[in-house]
């Protein structure tokens, strides 16, 4: 685990210097991931100038929503992100090079061609995080609760951008597909599921498990009654279903690696 | 004749890609339904906001989600890598103009991308909220409406892709570019949400020619002499736009150096 994360830390290092050799272009995309992060803050705040509440969620708690989920997944885009690009490596044979390196496929996969312009995404979900906290009034509790729910969501989102790449092995186009649940997820999850068509929601607890990247244990954090009627312990299902996708997530990706087959190119 | 065959290529060479654009098709579609819950909400809460009824709003959520393939709303285009590469040095050798050559291409594109990718979200938005579903001339009034919103878009991508003559690394101006062709074309909210001052600066500036007019068409808001207002507006930003990009293409001309070899 500690090698993993010492090679991560070594092949992002080598890729961000690379990145450096263009500053200014580094530093309009940087501004350009934190300023595309805040478009759907820019269109939650302009739908808050037009009404009180969203989906029975006020400024501060639907804030706190988009922060966590949000947050989640910069973190998880950041480590592993760079992993959905699976299909174009396979296309172009460069899957081939990394095979036959002495370093885990998916690692080099989650770090090729790194750029620290992704953590621009961390600074409004941050921002915007924090600010909604200190209005929210959380106890000390709450806010462990908190920190374990973004954790947690970033795990599940990671376990997602490993799915997502695994089914890449059958389509090589899946991308255009998956980013459905990968970016759509995002997009998703950052405002109240109270908003969506309870079928949908019911899609998202069950199968997906989308729901536990922020709004199941933020209805208990904000203490808000679940829309489904599910039960309280629901709320905290979120570690042992991330567990069970990151199994699934293992297998999908150990299946799909052991059945590649070079493009022969 | 030239142009017309670079158009009908183009779009057979995007043919070839069925299955990736089946593939965001889908992806189009699972967004169209998140923002249409979006705006119900919005809508119910405000009804008659923008002169928009609830119907209207989740028609306009699945509509522009079709319209993202065709007027490529997060920008790029072939011609970018080429002026990277040098191989736009064999584009500027051919007895084509470059601006009308990519133009043509860029027509093909969008016609293909229109049928891939326009069918699904629609289809889904018509079965699950009988999103509207216009009349045959307002179709037409549509279509024409869509046919300048890929003008307008091409001309702003080809801006970008020429800068890459000065500046090497275009990724920085691809991203800043998105971010105003997702905010103020309406991709983000419809730009009768914005409010005051926002919204009239939106409603002015080109990119709303690229989702929100042609969307206003499709729903009927522009009609007699406001139809023929929208495409003016959309027409103005099309040649102003092109014009600048003639200006770059010969500045870039001169400044072009090929190495011997």
């Amino acid at each position: 685990m500690v090698e993993t994360v010492g090679t991560w830390l070594l092949l992002a290092r080598t890729w961000t210097r690379a990145a450096l050799q263009y500053p200014l272009g580094l530093v309009m995309m940087t501004l350009g991931a934190v300023v595309s992060t805040s478009l759907d803050l820019i269109g939650i705040v302009i739908i808050f100038v037009h009404m009180p509440f969203l989906g029975g969620f006020g400024p501060a708690e639907a804030g706190f929503l988009y922060g966590a989920s949000q947050l989640s997944f910069a973190v998880s885009d950041v480590a592993i992100g760079a992993a959905d690009r699976l299909g174009r490596h396979i296309k172009a044979g460069t899957l081939d090079t990394m095979l036959i390196r002495p370093v885990s496929p998916l690692l080099q996969l989650a770090t090729e061609d790194f750029t620290p312009r992704k953590a621009g995404r961390l600074v409004p979900a941050g921002v915007v995080l924090v600010w909604s906290m200190s209005r929210l009034s959380l106890s000390p509790s709450d806010v462990a609760l908190t920190a374990l729910m973004i954790v947690n969501g970033a795990v599940l989102f990671s376990a997602l951008w490993v799915l997502a790449a695994s089914a890449q092995f059958v389509l090589v186009h899946g991308h255009e597909a998956t980013k459905a649940v990968t970016w759509g997820g995002v997009f998703m999850t950052q405002y109240p599921m109270s908003l969506y068509g309870k079928d949908f929601v019911r899609a998202v607890t069950f199968t997906v498990p989308l729901a536990f990247v922020n709004w199941q244990p933020s209805l208990y954090i904000l203490g808000h009654p679940d829309p489904l009627g599910l039960p309280v312990f629901v709320r905290f299902l979120g570690p042992v279903l991330t567990a069970l996708l990151c199994l699934v997530a293992a297998l999908a990706w150990r299946t799909g690696l052991r059945h590649y087959r070079s493009t022969g190119s | 004749m030239l142009y017309a065959l670079v158009c009908w290529f183009s779009f057979r060479r995007h043919s070839a890609y069925r299955l990736a654009a089946l593939g965001e098709a889908v992806s189009n579609t699972m967004f169209g339904f998140l923002r249409a819950y979006i705006l119900i909400a919005l809508w119910q809460s405000r009804p008659g906001l923008g002169d928009y009824t609830v119907l209207d709003a989740i028609t306009f959520a699945f509509l522009t989600q079709a319209l993202i393939g065709p007027v490529q709303i997060f920008g790029g285009m072939d011609l970018t890598e080429r002026v990277r590469t040098g191989d736009v040095s064999i584009d500027l050798h051919r007895p084509a103009d470059l601006q009308l050559w990519w133009l043509a291409d860029d027509l093909g594109r969008a016609s293909f991308t229109l049928l891939a990718r326009g069918f699904v979200p629609m289809t889904a938005g018509w079965l699950v909220f009988g999103i509207l579903v216009p009349s045959p001339a307002r179709w037409a009034a549509f279509l024409l409406a869509l046919l300048l919103a890929v003008v307008v878009s091409f001309a702003l991508r080809y801006l970008v892709a020429l800068a890459v003559f000065w500046i090497h690394d275009s990724r920085g101006v691809e991203a800043v570019m998105m971010v105003c062709s997702l905010f103020f074309s309406g991709m983000i909210l419809p730009l009768v949400t914005f409010p005051g001052l926002l919204g009239t600066v939106a409603n002015a500036l080109p990119w709303s020619a690229l989702v929100q007019v042609p969307a206003d068409v499709y729903l009927g808001k522009r009609q007699g002499w406001e139809l023929l207002g929208a495409y003016a507006f959309q027409a103005t930003w099309a040649l102003a736009l092109i014009a600048a990009g003639r200006l770059l293409t010969r500045a870039a001309h001169r400044k072009l150096v090929i190495q011997g070899g």
